[in-house]
């Protein structure tokens, strides 16, 4: 059987098909949409919320929830689902402090825990694929085990005090007028760019799409399945490393307790931005957007001064299950054209 | 003999026993249980107490399983149950009498039964995932719970409602006595009726169910609404047992202690077959386990890394590819699809 290359040209487009195409950036318009409304409600509603900065503070205060919808994409997208990223994040911050304390190189450091990321990422993803046990599980099994690790390194905060972290901590780098960006932000960017590079001009991103789409479909076209199913889990093991080593470039400490529920609030992004829990559909950049219109609830929450921190979780319940209903009337649509 | 070794309980059973025996050979008075006050004390009833809460959701999760679902919001359900009762004893004129207890106490139930009403309506009618349908509860729900206590720990001292989590009848420990009668009934009702039977048909296909004449949407509403009264009645227990409401840690990770009860009881995540008695020994294992890293003096929360290690064990066991790996080497998926698009 011959293994497909390329992806035919798409000159033979039918007029349904074009229908699809552009339903298909309903929900992460919405998303954008919907994040441009909360800002202008914001700059309504209160005196100097209209200001470039604090944008770039929802960036600032979000690059690790960033990277880790990021890779929660990608395993949406082949439907799929990661439960052990907030804990992989505590696991990293502690293996950083931990070495950190220990006199280690922070380069090396940084090394070893993204490698440390990227294969407990990879052997999960080996076990769902191999054995095929639902991911759900292997991953619930996988939050355990690292935030088990976690206590075993130490069961006590640990501060971090190496002299490049705390650098990278309070660098600012500044834009244009009084603007400014911390180092992460963009790291947390780079890393966006690369997906959406990855998902749309690679066959491997390709691969992601089509096991979302239908995974038989995919098998019987000759794509690379089982490898792609295992590096997506691979990929978001990686961008956990990423986001624990931002996590504490933010918070200089490493805490077994740090980042509990991350996971629901990074899956919240990612559906939120608009990828279809099935899978097959949705944006990288759309969680990017998922990502803003979390950060955005929570800016709104302390800038009225009258609303509890809780109010954050309850709201971020309601557009969780606001965008799965809008999702649940898109995917009827696109059904019925 | 061979019968026996294929029985599903046989390996549970077996590990439970060998938790146990393993306990009793580091401390020698573990198996011991004696009689002080009127109560029955020792290590295996206080498995029993603590184990309670676990229990019961495990059993409502069992069913949410069977119908090939999964209830991820137990944990908040069981905060906001402790949340609302002990809020209303805290507030009520009268924060001593049994009257206000059992007010609260219903208060809770009522809540239960509104949420898993509300997760069962996304599921069954709605249509979307469970996991994803309950998932938004499990996100919100923490944050309802903050809302009621006004983000506070509310403590209560009412010695009938201290009862339920702490309290004794008969000598024996009062959760473990309304652990075991909601497994009872649960029993009778799905075991002695068609009910079981029923739930598994719309496990193992819900379209062909439905179209054999099964009213497949009520059954999935129903087993939510179970899960929701079980998550319920076990947050009281926990928040009954420390005499206070705790929003953010009560039933932290419980959804997790329960499927992995369910899962080790031989309960397929697949949906369509359950096993009740499988689920209780999965339970006590999760709750001896507990106790044997605390016996062999590990530190406790390493036992999250033993929790993993167990169910990567038990799911390894289930799955078939991992048999066949074992025994004889299925031919692999991409060579039969070859072969098919050959043909």
């Amino acid at each position: 059987m011959s293994v497909l290359t390329r992806t035919p040209a798409p000159q033979g487009r039918t007029r349904i098909s074009r229908l699809q195409g552009k339903a298909r950036y309903a929900p992460t318009l919405a998303t954008v949409g919907l994040f441009l409304a909360m800002f202008a409600a914001g700059a309504i509603m209160y005196p100097g919320f209209l200001s470039g900065q604090v944008f770039l503070n929802l960036l600032i205060d979000n690059t690790f929830l960033i990277v880790l919808a990021v890779g929660m994409t990608f395993v949406i997208l082949t439907g799929g689902i990661d439960l052990s990223v907030g804990s992989v994040v505590a696991l990293s911050m502690m293996i950083a402090a931990a070495l950190l304390q220990a006199g280690w190189n922070p380069i090396a450091v940084i090394a070893l825990v993204l490698l440390t990321g990227a294969t407990f990422g990879l052997l999960m993803g080996l076990v769902i694929q191999v054995f095929e046990i639902q991911p759900f599980i292997v991953t619930l099994a996988g939050l355990f085990l690292a935030r088990g690790l976690c206590y075993v390194i130490s069961v006590d905060s640990i501060t971090v005090t190496d002299p490049f972290f705390t650098a990278m901590a309070q660098a600012r780098i500044p834009l244009t007028g009084n603007l400014f960006i911390a180092p992460g932000v963009v790291i947390a960017l780079v890393v966006v760019a690369i997906a959406f590079y990855v998902l749309h001009q690679t066959r491997f991103g390709r691969t992601v799409y089509a096991i979302g789409g239908g995974e038989s479909s995919a098998l019987l076209m000759g794509l690379a399945v089982p490898r792609t199913k295992v590096l997506v889990y691979g990929i978001s093991g990686l961008c956990s490393a990423i986001a624990g080593i931002l996590f504490s470039f933010y918070s200089l400490s490493g805490y077994s307790l740090a980042a509990t529920g991350l996971e629901l609030d990074a899956i919240a992004a990612v559906v939120v931005g608009g990828t279809l829990l099935t899978g097959g559909y949705g944006y990288v950049l759309g969680s990017l957007a998922g990502v803003l219109i979390l950060g955005i609830v929570q800016t709104f929450i302390s800038y009225e001064g009258t609303l509890s921190s809780w109010w954050t979780r309850i709201v971020i319940g309601a557009l969780l299950l606001a965008f799965i209903l809008l999702q649940k009337l898109f995917s009827r649509k696109v059904k019925l054209t | 003999m061979n019968a026996l070794l294929k029985h599903r309980l046989t390996w549970p059973v077996l590990a439970l026993v060998l938790l146990l025996v393993l306990n009793q050979l580091f401390r020698s008075d573990f198996l011991s249980v004696r009689v002080q006050d009127g109560h029955l004390y020792g290590s295996l009833i206080d498995i029993l107490r603590n184990g309670a809460p676990t229990i019961l959701i495990a059993l409502g999760m069992t069913l949410v399983i069977a119908s090939r679902g999964i209830d991820l919001s137990v944990g908040a359900v069981a905060a906001i149950a402790g949340a609302v009762s002990c809020t209303y004893i805290y507030n009520s004129p009268d924060p001593t009498s049994l009257r206000t207890a059992a007010i609260g106490v219903s208060i809770a139930v009522v809540a239960g039964l509104a949420l898993g009403l509300w997760n069962g309506f996304l599921v069954a009618v709605i249509g979307i995932q469970p996991i994803i349908a309950t998932l938004v509860l499990m996100t919100a729900g923490r944050g309802l719970a903050q809302l009621v206590t006004d983000g506070q720990i509310i403590s209560v001292s009412n010695d009938p409602y201290q009862a339920i989590g702490a309290g004794f009848f008969l000598g024996l420990p009062i959760s473990i006595l309304i652990a075991v009668a909601a497994f009872a009934v649960a029993g009778l009702l799905t075991r002695r009726t068609a009910l079981g039977t029923l739930i598994e048909a719309v496990g193992i296909n819900p379209v062909a169910s439905r179209l054999a004449g099964l009213n497949a949407r009520t059954i999935t509403w129903t087993v939510y609404v179970f899960s929701g009264l079980c998550a319920a009645i076990a947050g009281l227990m926990i928040s009954s047992n420390v005499t206070a409401a705790d929003a953010n840690n009560a039933g932290l990770y419980i959804e997790m202690d329960a499927i992995l009860a369910v899962v080790i009881g031989g309960t397929s995540l697949a949906g369509g077959r359950y096993s009740l008695v499988g689920t209780l020994v999965g339970a006590l294992i999760i709750q001896t386990l507990t106790t044997t890293v605390y016996t062999l003096g590990i530190p406790p929360e390493v036992t999250l890394v033993f929790k993993a290690l167990v169910v990567i064990i038990v799911c390894l066991l289930q799955s078939s590819k991992a048999r066949t790996l074992l025994g004889k080497r299925k031919r692999p998926l991409t060579e039969q699809a070859e072969v098919k698009v050959a043909v």
